[in-house]
């Protein structure tokens, strides 16, 4: 398709080029067609798609406004709820699980006139870093097949790296939109926290969580985070503050904004992948952006205090899939309480287990303290890091992941080592800061690799404009 | 720190979660490396500092107040669609009471 932006698409439906219809059929053929090269997608929505599609035309014969997504294609995470449309997690205990009810961002995107074509494979639950601990088989990264598009996220980030949707949504706890997004050389957006509500996202940290767009550009990031942010009733999280025209600001204007570089953080970036952040900020220099060396010290804790915090909400999250009212019921149990071992056993894949079983065993009795209180002293620690750097820069900008695209299989094995790859996303999360993902470059090899922006809470305006100038350059 | 085999039992039984002998003789592996790095957090100084139990940022206390208005609820029929065994109106689950 030619139109592949939310601008194109609009200004194509507007000219009367094509209708909105037209848009959903071709992008529905063309994302079935090449789907099996990725697996990026779970399930295809085309009555859906057509259905909302019909309504924009409608607006639009009717002279009215058509809504800031009219008719782009959207790929939505399969851990967000879409009303009569299977929503898995990608997980064996809800093979079958039909939502009664949409998530409030599903709501928002289809008042705006987007199309949901179809839903989007992840890591169980949003537990990976790879998307290889689906129940529905990797997804393949378009750049690479033999490699990992990155996870959580890997479905939507494949989607639109694959060009079989114009947007996508992805969710991200410790940095499953921002390093998917790297990974496929896509641009990924984890708002603040509160920023937009998770209404119908199906919990895995809560104190973490976010919804977050996957697009090409970071206009059509910064458009569909617009469709989607703001107060809802539904998520007592969610921010009453009010919601910029993200897209309007997008100047060009960042010489003399002050970029931190966390000294530290470069020092652990492997080869090329230092290489290529080195160069990035170069040429943030380049157009007129003043460098200035922070420290963030307690980022040595993170990892420890992430995976402590985010299993432990995930063990009480989780608890919810017993067999009793939704998901799979495990066949042969005679008593409540094997119904619920079993089910949770069958259901369950290895690293939703391990995670369950790390977050039931730093809240148990006498292990509280040591750990999970802890951890929630380094986490204030970490957000102390943030805040007082923001007092002397407006930008912060570091590696994705530590080292490029990993082969399918390759780390599988270690997942301490997974754990570990996920040091610079995850500090940002931690504090509920604003950050994303825009691509920077490929290795010698063709793999993508993204340069991380963080900003201070609620400044996305200006992460975008920095993000904007930089993909333009 | 390590974790024996009975403690990884008795974690799995604190979780409802059915484990495999094959899955308890990994999780002893896996949870004794990840545990070992968690405890890593003994050496940094949080003398004093309060707990970050949620992302805090100006904004003013009563922000995440809601008018209190009714809403309808989940239709009964809508809330069962999904339940592996329903009947008359409740989800059914195996019996728990000897009569």
């Amino acid at each position: 398709m030619t139109a592949d932006s939310i601008q194109s698409i609009r200004e194509g439906l507007l000219r009367k080029e094509f209708s909105a219809v037209e848009v959903a059929r071709e992008a529905l053929v063309f994302a079935e067609r090449e789907n099996p090269k990725t697996n990026a997608f779970l399930l295809f929505s085309a009555e859906r798609a057509v259905a909302n599609a019909e309504r924009v035309d409608a607006r639009i014969a009717a002279g009215e406004e058509p809504g800031l997504l009219a008719g782009v294609p959207v790929a939505v995470k399969d851990v967000i709820l879409t009303k009569g449309l299977r929503t898995t997690c990608g997980s064996r205990i809800l093979e079958h699980y039909v939502p009664p009810y949409d998530a409030t961002v599903v709501e928002r995107i289809e008042a705006a006139g987007g199309l949901i074509i179809g839903k989007t494979n992840c890591d169980e639950f949003a537990m990976g870093s790879s998307n290889e601990n689906s129940a529905f088989g990797p997804v393949r990264n378009p750049a690479a097949p033999d490699r990992v598009p990155g996870g959580s996220s890997g479905g939507s980030a494949a989607a639109v790296a694959q060009k079989t949707a114009v947007i996508s949504l992805g969710s991200d706890t410790g940095g499953s939109i921002r390093q998917p997004a790297s990974f496929c050389g896509v641009v990924g957006v984890t708002p603040t926290y509160g920023r937009v509500s998770r209404y119908g996202l199906v919990a895995f940290a809560s104190s973490l969580d976010h919804i977050g767009p996957f697009a090409r550009s970071v206009r059509d990031a910064a458009t569909l985070l617009e469709a989607m942010a703001g107060r809802d009733p539904l998520d007592s999280t969610s921010a009453d503050a009010p919601v910029p025209n993200y897209a309007a600001h997008l100047d060009g204007h960042v010489r003399g904004m002050k970029i931190g570089v966390p000294i530290s953080y470069m020092r652990h970036a492997l080869g090329e992948t230092y290489e290529l952040i080195d160069k990035a900020i170069r040429r943030l220099k380049g157009l007129g952006c003043e460098l200035r060396e922070i420290s963030l010290p307690a980022t040595d804790y993170a990892v420890a205090a992430y995976y402590i915090i985010c299993t432990a909400e995930a063990s009480s999250n989780l608890a919810r899939f017993d067999g009793a009212r939704y998901g799979l019921r495990s066949a042969a149990s005679a008593t409540l309480s094997d119904m619920y071992h079993n089910t949770r056993g069958e259901g369950f894949g290895p690293e939703v287990k391990r995670r369950i079983m790390l977050g039931t065993y730093v809240l148990s009795h006498g292990y509280y303290d040591a750990y999970y209180k802890k951890a929630q002293k380094v986490r204030a620690l970490i957000t102390r890091d943030f805040t007082n750097a923001f007092q002397s820069v407006d930008a912060i900008v570091a590696p994705v992941s530590p080292f490029p695209v990993f082969r399918i299989g390759e780390k599988v094995d270690d997942p301490m080592a997974m754990y570990l790859s996920d040091i610079y996303t995850i500090t940002g999360s931690l504090a509920g800061i604003p950050c994303m993902s825009v691509p920077c470059g490929t290795t010698n090899e063709g793999l993508p690799v993204g340069l991380q922006i963080l900003c201070n809470h609620f400044h996305e305006q200006q992460m975008f404009r920095l993000a904007d100038a930089f993909e333009r350059r | 720190m390590k974790l024996s085999e009975e403690q990884v039992r008795y974690v799995a039984k604190l979780a409802n979660l059915n484990l495999t002998q094959a899955e308890i003789d990994r999780m002893v592996q896996d949870l004794g490396s990840v545990l070992e790095h968690m405890d890593s957090l003994a050496a940094i100084d949080t003398e004093g500092v309060e707990p970050m139990t949620q992302v805090l940022y100006q904004t003013e206390e009563t922000a995440t107040l809601r008018p209190d208005v009714e809403r309808a609820p989940l239709a009964n029929e809508a809330a069962l669609a999904n339940a592996p065994a329903a009947g008359s109106g409740y989800f059914k689950v195996p019996k728990v009471i000897e009569r």
